[in-house]
């Protein structure tokens, strides 16, 4: 903590790297990202590059920011009064951070899914057209119903619910719920799918068919987890990044940060001494 | 002065009781160096209860049987024929207590009169000194019963909880007592104003003159409800035509678009509103928005009068739009923020966040704030009474005079009236249908509200 606080005010922490064994492309280029709620900063000179078709997991003790750099992605900060975001994110040769862009269209291409189940107080049906119809994706009816169809299959959820589409989306299991809300982010066809501790509200059956669809959805996204849970990164990462105290402190292949990680606060939270 | 010596003395018994029974619990505990069930406090307080409430009760079954018992006593006095006839007897016994009391009576005083004041005088007395010997011993025996069972074992704690419980439920049964007892009486007067109009004459009659009690004998007027019915529902309806639409969208931006500094000083601020008294809108109207309201209409060259149904409305939706937006932003920021989240997240702007997400979500709530809100609108009187223009009659064109049923109340009631008459009979069953009508919103809304709030839960 010392250390930490030191490093703070003296200058840099530089965040330990570990190259990938295998070469992925970069997806996101996160660099220097500040962030500021008020005077408070909460987030310190994060930079990491986001590989793309893989699953990068953040890590970290409870206040560490890594909720915090997640909803950067697609600018949920916005929403939270007096947040500054600082830094650039590039995604692709574009900025995420830049001011200019059109918030409401990168929320179309970087989908998230949150803690807690949320789907709306609307039918199944309604739940998942709702991203297609604001962006104004369906061309027509069937469009919209073949859309809602495919998005719930992807997300594993279309034989469960396929005969009450109309019942509302509320009246399903936790774990359906959350898998809903999935479906509902992969409607819209983002590029990208932000998972806010998905699981933390979920039983562990639940928990695993959420795990399963995440290993089938890095097919054809980029997707960003944080987790609570050491195992789920360790089941569902191809790369682990360690926050604490606002600093991004180590990132690298999931299997070496968890095996072999190089600094000792990564070590003393994988390990369980504290957190 | 009288009363309040009675007051600090029972103050100074019950207090001396606590400290009596709290000292005696602690005495105890310390000879049989046990410790108590309960702290000092919950025995000092169980023996005031034992105290009091036994007494209490005497008291009150004294206060409402004695004046009967002492009166059938007295009659006793009265010769045959004054205590035969009714009205006799009751003017006789006015004036028997009159002189009891000292006030003395007017003309000649008859022997029998004067004797059965003076018993009279003498059995209060008695009665008065037995039932202050009957409290005091009540109270004491109490007490000493409550003080024999201080023990170790005795759960004092638990008793006051029980005696807490039953003070609420006292309390709460005083309030739904009292709402069921308004509700006979209106409803056995409005029994009466019957007996004089034919029901079907008064629901759907469609003229209203009910003359002066006064004027006797050309037959007792018309009573039909509707004019007023409608004028009700006229001025309702501009009212909410007013409120509805700038109190939900003052919610919502309140609510939704406000930083937390305005959102702080604007919503106090509006419901400062809601604290002007209804006069103050009543003439409010009158002067300044009823003059205003002609002004504009006579240089359209329209015949719109001063005091109006518009008139009154506009004014009253004023009066309801803090009562709106202030229920409304309460339910609006009652939908979780998860919802939000979940929509900006998937890319909606803000408005439509507002039209697909919150507002049906708290859709059911809002109509509820709503019907609430009308109940209000319909059961409003001061405003409506100085600005509607108090002219019963049944009208399309809201830049008319009208009337409503509460400002029909208020002139059925006030001035020189003969609470027999199915003149004034007729405020009652007028004060029945708004009841009846603003019960139906009411349950209506209570329900819709209930609904929603099991939404989330």
């Amino acid at each position: 903590m010392s250390a930490v606080a030191a490093e703070a005010s003296t200058g840099r922490y530089e965040t330990i790297r570990i190259a990938d064994p295998v070469a992925r492309p970069t997806k996101i280029a996160a660099k220097e990202v500040y962030v500021h709620y008020g005077a408070k900063e909460a987030l310190h000179h994060v930079s990491i590059d986001i590989p793309a078709q893989a699953v990068t997991a953040f890590i970290g003790p409870s206040g560490c920011g890594k909720s915090t750099f997640l909803r950067c992605f697609n600018r949920m900060n916005d929403t939270i009064e007096n947040c500054r975001v600082d830094g650039v994110l590039d995604m692709e040769g574009e900025d995420l951070n830049d001011h200019s862009l059109d918030v409401v269209l990168l929320r179309a291409r970087v989908g998230m899914v949150f803690q807690k189940p949320n789907p709306f107080p609307k039918s199944i049906f309604e739940n998942i057209a709702y991203g297609p119809r604001i962006h104004g994706v369906a061309q027509d009816k069937a469009h919209l119903q073949e859309i809602v169809e495919t998005s719930l299959k992807k997300a594993g959820l279309w034989e469960e619910v396929k005969d009450r589409l109309n019942e509302p989306g509320t009246g399903l299991s936790g774990g359906q719920q959350q898998r809903l809300c999935i479906a509902r982010a992969i409607a819209v066809s983002p590029e990208v799918i932000l998972m806010d501790e998905p699981c933390s509200a979920l039983d562990p059956i639940a928990t695993a068919k959420v795990e399963e669809l995440i290993g089938e959805l890095r097919q054809n996204y980029t997707i960003i987890i944080v987790t609570h849970s050491m195992s789920q990164a360790q089941r569902v990462s191809q790369r682990t990044a360690y926050f604490h105290l606002g600093y991004l402190v180590e990132e690298g292949p999931t299997e070496s940060i968890f095996n072999n990680p190089q600094e000792k606060r990564t070590k003393d939270y994988i390990t369980g001494v504290f957190g | 002065m009288n009363t309040l010596i009675v007051i600090a003395v029972i103050l100074i018994v019950l207090s001396l009781v606590y400290q009596w029974g709290a000292s005696t619990s602690r005495s105890v505990a310390r000879s049989a160096g046990v410790k108590m069930h309960s702290r000092p406090v919950y025995y000092g307080l169980l023996l005031v209860l034992w105290c009091a409430i036994p007494a209490a009760v005497v008291y009150v079954l004294y206060s409402l049987f004695a004046p009967t018992i002492i009166n059938s006593m007295i009659l006793s006095y009265l010769p045959a024929d004054v205590a035969g006839d009714p009205q006799a007897r009751v003017s006789a016994m006015s004036r028997i207590q009159n002189l009891a009391s000292g006030f003395g009576a007017l003309g000649d005083v008859p022997d029998y009169e004067r004797q059965a004041a003076r018993a009279l005088t003498s059995l209060r007395w008695t009665a008065n000194l037995a039932i202050v010997a009957l409290v005091a011993v009540v109270g004491v025996l109490g007490t000493l019963f409550a003080r024999s069972r201080i023990g170790p074992e005795y759960r004092a704690r638990n008793r006051v909880e029980w005696a807490i419980k039953a003070l609420l439920i006292t309390c709460s049964a005083i309030a739904i007592l009292t709402t069921v007892g308004i509700v006979l009486s209106v409803l056995s007067e409005a029994l009466r104003f019957f007996t004089f109009v034919n029901p079907i004459d008064f629901f759907f009659g469609t003229v209203w003159n009910p003359r002066f009690s006064s004027t006797g004998s050309g037959g007792q007027g018309d009573f039909g409800l509707l004019p007023l019915l409608w004028g009700t529902i006229m001025i309702t309806i501009i009212a909410m035509l007013v409120a509805v639409p700038v109190g939900l969208m003052a919610a919502i931006y309140l609510s939704e678009y406000a930083g937390a500094k305005f959102r702080f000083i604007s919503k106090p601020l509006l419901e400062v509103l809601a604290g002007i008294p209804t006069i103050v809108y009543g003439f409010f109207a009158l002067v300044t928005v009823g003059p205003f309201f002609s002004g504009i209409g006579a240089a359209l060259g329209l015949d719109v009068q001063a005091t109006s149904a518009f008139t009154a409305g506009i004014v009253m939706g004023i009066m309801i739009i803090p009562f709106v937006s202030s229920l409304s932003d309460d339910i609006i920021s009652q939908v979780p923020q998860t919802m939000r989240d979940g929509s900006y997240g998937l890319g909606a702007t803000r408005s439509e966040t507002i039209r697909k997400v919150i507002l049906p979500a708290a859709l059911p709530g809002i109509v509820g704030a709503f019907l609430l809100a009308v109940s209000r609108a319909v059961g409003e009187t001061m405003i409506v009474v100085l600005a509607a223009g108090n002219s019963p009659v049944l009208t399309a064109n809201p830049f008319e005079a009208v009337s409503t049923v509460t400002v029909t109340i208020v002139n059925q009631l006030t001035g020189d009236t003969d609470f027999a008459s199915p003149q004034s009979l007729v405020a009652f069953a007028l004060g029945l249908t708004l009841f009846v009508i603003t019960l139906c919103l009411n349950v209506v809304a209570i329900y819709i509200v209930k609904k929603y709030r099991e939404q989330y839960e």
